[in-house]
């Protein structure tokens, strides 16, 4: 397939159209409104369905009736609006309900602005919503795998019946790049939800669709349901990229547009001489400790970057224990580090240690 | 006009005695039972059943869903 | 012989109610069963219930079914019936859920002419969390966060649903009813049907509020919350049809 420039935002939008997504809704937010944008003039050639919502609470609970009737349906946002969703989430995630969200954080807290951060780590990874649950949460940083994880997401979410999400941030989402597409999807090969979904009780038991019950036993083994589903997709679906950490004594751990990032700081410190890699989590959750445990094995030190105050920071050091040391680099409301800046961090780091 | 015959089967056990339908009843058929159902209910019997005129209204006004209602042909 | 004029709807499922004794909601889900038989469109019908008393609706209906968000039914209902535009939608829903907490989505369900139908329970009160303030509680009213009356200056006043959502252009069918007498009854269930009628004939929304009794957060036996809903309720929320681009049943 040839390759086409295309914008993150829509790049993720045409993706979905090709993985069978044929609805969506959504309310305007910087920095992300392009996505809707594109759906709402490409949906319609395709036989979908675009709605502007009247606001982020009426969206997560459009795409919840929307995923009872088992088709496969999409929403992006922005970090104060993915907040406003937040309960529908939940409910989702308890009702088993597929579904992809995209969340292209900005800076924050409060109103924050419009600039790309990573500061929705901790909502996207940690919970976010109210009880015991968990997102399949995907961590782009290049177009082409923006593609190609929102091809992904609506796969995960049918075949684990969960809400994904796709974290990215602003600078994915307006950055162009040449990206290859996949072939549209044959939407009759779509997984059969005919078991579960609202379809109509013909010829057979009504379907029910809930993320409640009144007894505390059988919520119980409605949270183990989820526990167990957790663990077959923390045991299946973990996903990361090394770059150049075969013979490397410092690894720098990013994820998503740092990633991006680092890897020309990786670069910048190869030339100079020092064995720097990067470790990338793509699935942030759920998250790759054990391949980031194994490089403690033979890195001297992990250097963490990201764009907030140390987020997953927190996973790293879950993953490297009091094995090895773990600094932390970070700029944070929607300021994007440069690579010479983090480089010199680095240094700084190790002129620190010897 | 000859007179309309009704008949009427209450489901006891469903029966909460809120007597919505001792109230409606134009004819005065029903009545609380003396005895209790085993939701701890006194429900209500209809006790009268020649007076009925399978006009309904009882049904109409059950919350519960507990009566059902004939016409004697 | 003995001829059956009327039994348990086939779309209830027959499982017995949790409502109180005398308690509105039982009569309102049986009217909107009967419709749904005598339209013929159970196997095409989703209930959406709402957080509520009736929360356990879509346990009651004999049909697929699930439970929306407080106030966020409007908007599961929306993304059915987008995903699914011939299959039949309902939403129920409770005064705390349509006229406060859900009144966004409501308004924009409606002014998009979202062809769904909505069963509004407007019993003045917060039946299932103990009888607090609804938008829809009567001036001077106590429950049990005004505990010395709804007060107009620092509580505001009686929410008019029907009364706002004439305006919008979607609607198709609108209407309050009660059902304290059997004749109430029968018009409430013509309302219900021609709301119903109004998604079926792809005209818009359709919604039929319905005054209903709290006997138990009112603090009355049954027959007295009737009379009570009749002398206080009827003349604050006055009855009628306040839109039908329905037209005769046919
Ligand atoms: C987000 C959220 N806020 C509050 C509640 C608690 N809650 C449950 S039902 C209810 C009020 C229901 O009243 P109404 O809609 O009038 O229904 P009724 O019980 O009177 O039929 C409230 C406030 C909730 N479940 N979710
Ligand atoms: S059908 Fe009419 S007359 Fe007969 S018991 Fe019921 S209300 Fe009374
Ligand atoms: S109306 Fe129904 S629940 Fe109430 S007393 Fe009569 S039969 Fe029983
Ligand atoms: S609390 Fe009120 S609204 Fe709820 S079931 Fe009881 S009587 Fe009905
Ligand atoms: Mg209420």
């Amino acid at each position: 397939m040839e390759k086409v420039m295309v914008k993150g935002t829509e790049a993720i939008g045409e993706a979905a159209i090709r993985a069978g997504c044929r609805h969506f809704f959504g309310y305007p937010i910087t920095p992300q409104s392009e996505l809707p944008e594109y759906m709402s003039k490409r949906l319609p050639e395709v036989g979908g369905v675009f709605l502007q919502t009247e606001s982020e609470v009426a969206t997560v609970n459009m795409l919840y009736g929307a995923a009872c009737t088992g088709t496969r349906v999409m929403t992006s946002t922005s970090s104060p609006g993915f907040s406003l969703m937040m309960e529908g989430v939940s409910y989702m995630a308890c009702a088993q309900l597929p579904a992809v969200f995209v969340n292209v954080v900005r800076g924050g807290p409060g109103l924050g602005d419009i600039q790309p951060a990573q500061g929705d780590y901790w909502q996207a990874t940690k919970g976010g919503g109210h009880g015991d649950y968990k997102l399949i949460v995907l961590a782009p940083s290049t177009v082409q795998e923006a593609v190609d994880l929102t091809v992904l997401a609506f796969d995960l979410a049918d075949k684990y019946r969960t809400p994904t999400l796709i974290l990215a941030d602003g600078l994915l989402g307006q950055m162009m790049e040449p990206v290859t597409f996949p072939e549209f999807r044959d939407l009759s090969t779509l997984p059969d939800h005919s078991s579960w979904a609202m379809t109509g009780a013909k010829d057979r038991e009504p379907h029910i669709i809930t993320s409640f019950d009144i007894d505390p036993y059988i919520l119980e083994k409605m949270n183990l349901e989820l526990v167990e589903k957790y663990k077959e997709i923390e045991k299946n679906e973990v996903r990361w990229e090394e770059f150049m950490t075969e013979d490397a004594e410092i690894v720098i751990t990013a994820f998503g547009t740092v990633a991006r990032i680092a890897k020309s700081v990786v670069e910048m410190a190869r030339k100079d001489g020092i064995k720097v890699g990067l470790f990338r989590p793509i699935t942030v959750w759920p998250y790759p400790y054990e391949p980031l445990k194994k490089l403690t094995e033979k890195v001297d030190l992990f250097f963490d970057v990201e764009m907030n105050m140390g987020q997953m920071l927190e996973d790293v050091k879950l993953a490297i224990g009091d094995k090895k040391p773990v600094a932390f680099y970070s700029r944070m409301g929607g300021v994007v580090p440069t690579p010479t800046e983090i480089y010199e961090a680095l240094k700084k780091e190790i002129g620190r240690r010897v | 006009m000859p007179k309309v015959k009704g008949y009427i089967e209450i489901d006891q056990e469903r029966c909460k005695g809120c007597g919505l339908c001792i109230n409606a009843c134009p004819t005065k058929v029903i009545e609380f039972s003396e005895g209790f159902n085993s939701k701890g209910y006194h429900p209500a019997e209809a006790k009268y059943l020649d007076r009925c005129i399978a006009c309904g209204f009882c049904y109409r006004m059950c919350p519960d869903v507990c009566i059902t209602v004939y016409r004697e042909e | 012989m003995r001829k059956l004029l009327y039994k348990m709807p086939e779309s209830l499922s027959g499982k017995e109610f949790t409502y109180c004794p005398g308690c509105h909601h039982g009569i309102v889900h049986r009217l909107v069963a009967e419709v749904i038989d005598e339209l013929g469109i159970r196997e095409k019908t989703l209930v959406v219930a709402p957080i509520g008393c009736s929360v356990f609706a879509y346990q009651f209906f004999n049909m697929d079914g699930t439970i929306a968000a407080h106030g966020r039914a409007p908007a599961v209902a929306t993304g059915m019936k987008r995903a699914r535009p011939d299959l039949y939608v309902f939403t129920y829903q409770g005064d705390g859920d349509l006229a406060a907490i859900g009144t966004a989505e409501i308004m924009h369900a409606a002014n998009r002419g979202e062809k769904i139908t909505t069963i509004f329970i407007n019993n003045a009160i917060y039946g299932m969390t103990g009888g607090q303030m609804a938008p829809t509680t009567l001036l001077g009213m106590k429950t049990t966060t005004t505990p010395y009356g709804r007060d107009a200056q620092k509580d505001g006043y009686p929410m008019h649903m029907c009364e706002f959502l004439k305006e919008a252009k979607g609607v198709a069918y609108l209407a309050r009813t009660k059902v304290t007498t059997p004749q109430d009854v029968e018009k409430t269930k013509k309302a219900i049907k021609k709301a119903f009628l109004a998604q079926i004939k792809g005209i818009g929304f359709g919604m039929v509020e319905v005054l209903s009794t709290c006997p138990t957060n009112w603090g009355m036996d049954p027959i007295s919350a009737m009379k009570w809903l009749e002398e206080k309720m009827v003349p604050e929320y006055p009855l009628g049809i306040f839109v039908d681009k329905v037209g005769d049943e046919k």
